[in-house]
Parts: C-alpha cells; structure tokens; sequence
C-alpha cells in the first residue's frame, strides 16, 4: 500500500500560538493547535466483494498458506496476553510459528481483560429466541452508530459462535441451567439473551483459558515468554515491522528482539483521563510508538463513557470501579428536583425527586444505553442536581426493588455488587442509595487496521482493543471480549499466514534501524531522568486527566476542544521541563515506567482532540453539543462524516485520510430510544 | 488520620533487606492502602528518596498482582479482601502498621514488596490446561454438564494467583493453588482425558519449585482472598494418588 499525501491546510484553527521554546527536543507538536491537513483517502483493499456472509470464506481460500516445516522457521512477536494477546499467542504457537509473548505484569494470566464482568456475546441462538449470525451484526452496526465496516462486524458475528465452542471445551466454567446446558443473559442495545457469562467474572474465565493454552504452548517450547518486559519501540526496516525493543523492567536492560512479524495486542488508552476503569497499567505507548513509526491512528476520540461506575471520593483516587450495567434493571436513577438540595435521600420525598431517566425517555427507562445514560447523568450534575462530594453523582436506589422483590431476592441477584460497593464506599446500599457516576471505560479507537487486521506498517498487526476496528463509535455491552477472542484464536492466525508466505523476500533487518529504535529508547529514559523538577508524573496525569474530562469527555464543543489544545501542549512542555523522576534506570524503577507512559498520554491526547475537533458531527460516544437535535439527542452527519478517520503522524502535524464506509445490508437510520 | 508503617526495603535479590519508619498524615477513611502508598510515595519522590516498590494492577481484587503481608497476615486481617480492596477506614487513628513482601523461598524478592512468582506459572506449564487447539472444539452444547459440577468448578477457578495462600503457610507450601486448579479441571468433563496425567505433573512440579509440603494448618484458606475451599487439596491428594496408582 502507497499513500501521498496532499498538501492542503485545514481553515480550523483561529490565530497561531507560537509553540514555547525548550531545551529538550519535544515531541514536535503541529504549528497551530487544532490544524491538520488533509492527505488522499483510503482504504481497506482485504476484504473480498460479494455477499457479506460470504466474505470471510473467500478470503481463507484466498489467503496463502505457510507450509509446516516453513512455519518452523518464522518468527512472530506478539506484545500484550490479554484476551487477544494470549489467544493469539497460543494459536500461533500450536500452529508451529515460533512465538516471542511480551507483557509488563508478572504473569501473562493478570493482564487488564482479568477484569471484565458481564459477558460475551455470541449468536448461538441456543434459546431461540430469534437470534442469527445476521442479527449480531445489525446490533453491533447499528450500536456502533453506523460508524464501523460491515465487512469486519459480520465476520465478527460469525466466528462469535466458534468462540464458546472454544472456551466450554478449555473449560471454562460458564454459568449453566439445571439440564446442564448453557445460560445466557440479555445486555443493553439487544432483544435477544445472546450473552454468556461466568458469574461476574467472565472476562477472568476467559482470559484463564487463553492463559493455559498459552502456557502449554509455553512448556511445549513454541511460545518464549517474556513478562514483566514493557515494549518501547518497534523496529522498521525494509518498510516493514521486524522487530522490537523492550525494557526489561526487573534488570532494566534494553533488549532488541527480531521477528518476521510483530502483533500488537496492547489493550485501551482510557487511562489518557488518569481516572477509568482500566487497570493502572494500561497504556497507550505500544500503539503510540508504532504510530510514530507510520501505522494510522483510527478515530482516537471515540471514548465509552460507562454510566454506573463509584463516584470519585477524593484527590487521592487513583482509578475508579465499574458497578455492573445489570444493576440498572432493577434500580432506579434518580436527583433531587431542587438544585443544591442537601438532605440526606431518605429525607426528600417522592414529588420532590426526579426520575430523569424513567421521565425523558420512557420506553427504556433505566435501560437506556451507555451513551444516553452518561450524558443525562452529566446534565443533572451540571444543573447542580447531583448529589455526593462535588455534587457528582446521582441516585441509583434499590428500595422499590426490596420491597417488590425482598431483601433476599434482591441479595441473591446483586449480593456480590452491593458488597464491593460497601467495602469501597463504606455505605450500605441496602439501606442508602447508592451513589454512582459515569467513567472512562473503553476506548473505541486504536490503530487503523485492513480486513486482515494489518496496520499501515507491513507486518505490523493489531488486535483487541488496540485497533479500531469492529465497535463504531460506541460500543455494546459484552462485544470487546468477543472481538479480541475472535482476533486472536481465528482471524489473525489466517490472516497473518497470508502475509508469513512471503517472508523469503523480507531481507535481513539494517543494523542502523535497529540502533535508531535503540537510541530513541535510550534517549527518551536519559531525559526522562535527567530533567530533576519540582513535580511528579503522577501530578502531570492527574492534571492531563482532567484537562481531557472536561474539555473532551462526554460532552466536547469546539471552544473546550480549542482550550484542550492550547493547555495540553503548555502542560506537556512543562512536564518535559520540570518533571521528577528519581533513581536510575538500572533495575525496577516503577516511577520511570509511570513517567515514560504518561509522555505518552500527552500526545496522544493532543490527537484525540484534534480527531474530536474535526468531527463536529455527535455519533455514538462521542457528543459534540453543537451538533443536537431539537430534544438533546446526538445528531449524526452522514452525509460528511460517514467515515474512519485514519490520521498519519508527520513531524509537522497530524494528517487524515479517510476511509469512507459504505452500508450495504444495514440502512443507515438516526437512533431513538425515547 | 495519623499512620506510622513500617515498610521492609530491600534494594535488590543480594541485599538483605531492614525495615524503615515512615509516618503519614492526613490519611482519609475513605484511601484505599494502596492510595495511602501512593501518597507516601509521592512525597518520598519530591523528598528526592527511593519511592516504595509494590505490584499492583487492577486494583479491584481481580488480577491477583498485589499482595503485600500487613501487620503479619497476608493481605491484612480483612477477610476475603486483597490488598488493594482494603480501605483505611478499617485503621485506627495513629495506629502503626508493618508491612512485608510475601515470604518464601520459591517467591524470591525483587525489590521492597514486590516478588517474583513466576512458579505459579511454571506449575500451569506442568499440565493446567485442557489440551484443546483453536478451531478443534466440537459444539458448546455437546456435552451437557451439571449444574453442581459447573459451579463447584468455577469456584475453585476463581483463584487470582496471588500467592497469599503460600505467604501464610508455616510450610510455604503451593497446595491450595495448585489443587484449585486441579479441582477446576477435574470437575468438568473436558478435563477427564487428562486428569491424572494432569494432577501428577503439577504435584511434581510444585516440589521441584521448592514449595512446602502441606500440613493441614488450612491457613491458607483463611488468607485467601476468594475463599478456595479447603477440600480442593483433599481432592488433589485422591487425583494424585490415583495417577500414581496407574
Ligand atoms: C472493569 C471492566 C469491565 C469490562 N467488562 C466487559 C464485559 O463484561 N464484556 C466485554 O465484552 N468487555 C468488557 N470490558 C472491556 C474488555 O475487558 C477489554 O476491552 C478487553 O479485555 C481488552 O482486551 P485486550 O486483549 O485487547 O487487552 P488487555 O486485556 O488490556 O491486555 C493488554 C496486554 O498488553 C500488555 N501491554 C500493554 N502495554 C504494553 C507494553 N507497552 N509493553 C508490553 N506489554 C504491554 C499488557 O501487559 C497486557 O498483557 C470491560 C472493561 C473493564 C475496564
Ligand atoms: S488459592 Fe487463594 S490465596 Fe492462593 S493464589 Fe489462589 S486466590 Fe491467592
Ligand atoms: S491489584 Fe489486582 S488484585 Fe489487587
């Protein structure tokens, strides 16, 4: 693939700021804030024409195959054992590459898709209720507002149902009936009971099973293991990905590693807000590095927002705890009807609170999805309605469903929640309301990727949450831990052979690109030691965090975008001026790992809103207030936003290409849950 | 609230390690301990000291990567609770708390708190899997497994890997975490084929880590912050002798 760029200077920006001097080389920031030029369009030439359902048949028989004994001889690098990490890992490896698995935790099994709650769908239609391959893939379309490739949510639809053939036969203890088959639970945005689960902690059963294949594929000697190892580069030569380079984070050594290809299964960037609900570790310096290097950046501000999570409770919080979305089927949300009113719940009476969600939209209710929920419980707060410190939170109350359904019923159903929720907050939700508030929860963004999961750098693959692919822009319960198992363990095997059964032709890796990539990382963590300021990392997340969630969270306008980047790159400078970070680089130095992850974060941050700015269309997660139909509901551009927005990094600034999206089978049409 | 800890530091695998004196002030009811540290933390940054070196990720008792022994009991007296789930409302003003790495000699320290149990991994490798590649598994619905049988299993397949379990053994023996593997797998009929084979390498395996043998104190069990039930290593046992049997 080959792309020019046109030179051609978006009229966004208002006047130039001049871009403060420094004596450290920045990160090179675009001349103006908010400017981008527009280069040639693109587009994704891997997925076969034809009917949808016949796609992904076309192209396995088209993709070419590696003979076994050549298998042997080819080298993958997979970075990241979450879900899609350590699925691909492990399929690799029982198909006879050679595997190198990197991650930074102490053991492939706690990567960050340890932790998701509710469920995977899959169109098993076990209930017959109606389900089919086909209604996955509209749900999944129409959730993401219209904002993803038909070709890749069909697929995704398909393959949903090899996945739990998969797990079940891991032995993965899904919940199941008394006749000993499956059971299955219904997620926002679907009619349909399609999603399975292990109690609340599918995401940990699955990520177990993946973890064990891995670890037979470990001791079988397929798999080379590398944990507590943080990738810090890749390696381009020849124009294609070969390698990369890692810290190991106990010792502190630099180490190059070679391959013939590498995968990229490095999770969410949610933690750019500081607060989510992401684990601590999560980070976005695998896919950002690789982006420097040439891979296009897809739709980077399409963020989830999750409207039931634990309300913040000081300066101090370091991440934020997810409530499940199945506690709004029997809760009700609600504020006081008076601004500022201080009386403690049990106090205000019914005629004086508001059910705003039960009233604004009264078809779903509490059900609404995530996108909707969030956004109503912002403006209640904004109205100075919210209840709690700060007056950000509101009501999620379960007194109605106790005295319908009794203490018991409702312990049974929700006994482990309420629990987790009292150890935190140190409030029985039994007798109080609970207190909830929206959070970062996922980042519908990532690398671009074709069909066959292959960034813009060849040979350079990404899977999981990393890419962009497969969700739109906005998300539906349950659908990530089906999209990266479905990366890892059936597409990407097939996919990535395709471009193995040219290796012959590779070349050997330069030297000199290999010391550039060293020297880079080498030179980042000597400035990032030597600066010796007054502030920590931390402090420059916490503030970046918030710059982000106010001026492109879940409501974003052009003025607080403007603002966003004007402050960013002032707070960045600062950050690479004044920064402290102590000790060495021998050796576990964790206040290193934070600060080079946090660096990071700046930059990305700053095309996040550039991306955010650009669209000024609402769609799915993302709000732009300017853009709202007569009642406050998002209102969507089709006629000139109805693309990916694929953004190139160059020294002098951010540059789009966009690849249009065609709907074939699934009529565009505006959302309405009222 | 006012805290004194007692934090053991220990700079690397070759130095021998002493317990320092910190105090914090200010600390809210509402921190979890992990929060607390981080504030210590901060502070020992910009005091230009070595900040505290501890595992953490999730931060939300899922991940199994903290765990840190709190005034002598793995994950602190909370029960059922790791590390990061607990708050410092559960402490009282001034009291003065100690705070160790976990102790055993297969769980080496790498700095401070922080510990290597790679192990824990190595006793998977040994045969805690069902040998299924992708695309070779027959329809979900196949076989039918009972109720009971799916949720005694997945109790047993909620344990995080924390190592709490061989922090509080007096043997620092691994049984708990290997018989809950052992007990997930053997409940369910994917992993019958392999059950013996399966439950004499990992027993084997654990030994050759270095790990104790168990005693039947069952602190374990009153450590672990998922509850494995004390009989999985009963199960173990039965599952190993068998295999040895044949
Ligand atoms: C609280 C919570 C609940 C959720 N619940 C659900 C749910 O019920 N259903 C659902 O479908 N989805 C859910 N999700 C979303 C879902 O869990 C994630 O999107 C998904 O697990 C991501 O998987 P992944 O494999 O792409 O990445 P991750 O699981 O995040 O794995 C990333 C891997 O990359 C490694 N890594 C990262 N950076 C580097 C680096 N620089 N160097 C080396 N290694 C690196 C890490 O070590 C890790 O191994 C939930 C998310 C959260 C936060
Ligand atoms: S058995 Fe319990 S204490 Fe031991 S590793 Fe598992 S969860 Fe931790
Ligand atoms: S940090 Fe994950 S279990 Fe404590």
């Amino acid at each position: 693939m080959k792309f020019r760029r046109r030179q051609q200077q978006e009229p966004v920006a208002p006047s130039p700021s001049p871009s403060p001097s420094s004596s450290v080389s920045l990160p090179v920031s675009p001349p103006r804030p908010g400017t981008y030029r527009t280069g040639e369009p693109i587009r994704d030439t891997k997925a076969p024409s034809g009917p949808v359902e016949d796609r992904w048949d076309t192209r396995r028989f088209q993709a070419k195959l590696v003979n076994p004994a050549n298998k042997r001889k080819l080298t993958v690098i997979v970075v990241g054992t979450g879900l899609a990490g350590g699925s691909a890992a492990a399929t690799l490896g029982e198909l006879g590459y050679k595997v190198k698995s990197f991650c930074y935790q102490d053991s492939p099994r706690r990567a960050h898709s340890i932790a998701a709650q509710g469920g995977i769908n899959a169109a098993k239609n076990y209930r017959g209720d109606g389900d089919s391959v086909y209604r996955l893939f509209y749900d999944t379309v129409k959730g993401g507002d219209f904002r993803a490739r038909e070709s890749n949510v069909y697929r995704l639809a398909q393959v949903s149902v090899n996945i739990i053939d998969q797990a079940v036969a891991q032995g993965v203890p899904f919940a199941r009936e008394y006749g000993g088959l499956l059971d299955t639970r219904s997620f926002g945005g679907a009619q349909v009971s399609r999603t399975f689960y292990a109690r609340g902690q599918t995401g940990q059963q699955l990520l177990l099973g993946a973890y064990q294949a891995l670890e037979r594929q470990i001791a079988a000697g397929t798999v080379e293991m590398h944990t507590r190892h943080e990738m810090l580069e890749i390696v381009v030569s020849g124009g294609r990905a070969r390698g990369v380079v890692v810290r190991d984070m106990v010792t502190g050594e630099i180490e190059t590693h070679l391959a013939d290809a590498v995968v990229l299964a490095t999770g969410g960037y949610g933690n750019v807000f500081f607060l989510s609900t992401n684990a601590k570790g999560c980070n976005t310096t695998a896919i950002w590095r690789a982006h420097k290097k040439g891979a296009y950046f897809g739709n980077p501000c399409f963020t989830q927002i999750h409207p039931t999570c634990i309300p913040v409770s000081g300066d101090y919080q370091s991440k934020l705890t997810l409530m499940s979305e199945s506690l709004r089927n029997d809760g009700r949300v609600w504020v006081p009807l008076r601004k500022g009113d201080g009386r403690a719940p049990a106090d205000i009476p019914e005629d004086e609170r508001d059910y705003y969600l039960e009233r604004i939209y009264p078809a779903f209710g509490n059900l609404v999805p995530r996108d909707i929920a969030s956004r109503a419980a912002k403006n209640v707060c904004d109205e100075g309605r919210g209840v709690g410190p700060g007056g950000l939170g509101v009501y999620l109350d379960f007194a109605d469903a106790i005295a319908r359904l009794g203490r018991d019923a409702v312990e049974k159903k929700y006994g482990n929640l309420f629990e987790m929720y009292e150890r935190i907050t140190g409030e029985n939700p039994y007798e109080v309301p609970m207190r909830i508030y929206p959070a970062v929860h996922y980042t519908m963004g990532g690398l671009w990727v074709d069909y066959d999961l292959q960034s813009t750098i060849p040979g350079l693959f990404v899977i999981g949450e990393a890419n962009f692919s497969d969700h739109g822009a906005n998300r539906l319960g349950a659908s990530a831990l089906m999209q990266g198992l479905a990366d890892g363990y059936f597409v990407l095997p097939t996919t990535i052979g395709d471009y193995l059964a040219g290796a012959g032709a590779f070349g050997p890796v330069e030297e000199d690109d290999v010391a550039e990539a060293r020297k880079a990382v080498q030179d980042r963590i000597d400035r990032l030691l030597s600066v010796n300021g007054t502030r920590t990392a931390d402090s420059y997340h916490r503030e970046l965090g918030r710059i982000m969630w106010d001026y492109c969270g879940m409501e974003r306008t052009e003025e607080s975008l403007r603002k966003a980047l004007e402050r960013i790159p002032e707070l960045r400078e600062e950050f690479w001026n004044n920064v402290k970070v102590p000790g060495d680089a021998e050796g576990l130095n964790q206040a290193l790992e934070r600060a080079g992850r946090v660096a990071d974060f700046f930059e990305l941050a700053e095309l996040m809103c550039v991306d955010a700015l650009h669209r000024t269309e609402s769609c799915g997660g993302h709000f732009r207030a300017e853009s709202q139909d007569a009642d406050g509901e998002a209102l969507r551009d089709d006629e000139n936003f109805a693309y990916v927005a694929a953004w190139e990094w160059t020294p002098d600034g951010p540059v789009l290409h966009k690849e249009e999206l065609d709907y074939e089978y699934v009529k565009m049409t505006q959302r309405s849950y009222k | 609230m006012n805290l004194t800890l007692k934090i053991w530091r220990q700079s690397g695998s070759s130095d021998k390690g002493r317990m320092v004196t910190y105090r914090v002030e200010d600390v809210s009811p509402d921190m979890s301990f992990l929060e607390m540290l981080d504030v210590l933390n901060e502070r020992l940054i910009l005091e230009g000291d070595d900040p505290v070196a501890f595992d953490h990720d999730c931060r939300e008792g899922i991940c199994g990567m903290c765990g840190m022994v709190i005034n002598g009991v793995a994950h602190g007296e909370q029960r059922a609770t790791t590390t990061c789930q607990l708050h410092m409302r559960h402490f009282e003003d001034g009291a003065v708390i100690t705070i160790e790495p976990w102790r055993a000699a297969p769980f080496p320290v790498i700095k401070d708190l922080v510990v290597d149990r790679s192990s824990f991994d190595r006793i998977i490798q040994a045969g805690g899997f069902v040998s299924v590649p992708a695309g070779s598994a027959p329809d979900a619905h196949a076989v039918p497994v009972p109720k009971e049988d799916a949720d005694a299993a997945f109790d047993a397949a909620t344990c995080i890997g924390c190592g709490a379990c061989v922090a509080a053994c007096p043997n620092g023996s691994a049984s708990l975490f290997t018989a809950a593997k052992i007990t997930h797998l053997g409940l369910l009929p994917q992993g019958q084929p392999e059950r013996d084979s399966r439950a004499r390498a990992m027993v084997e395996q654990m030994d050759a880590e270095g790990f104790g043998g168990c005693t039947n104190t069952g602190e374990c069990t009153a450590v672990c912050p998922k509850g494995i039930p004390f009989d999985t290593i009963a199960r173990m046992n039965a599952d190993y002798l068998r295999s040895a049997s044949k």
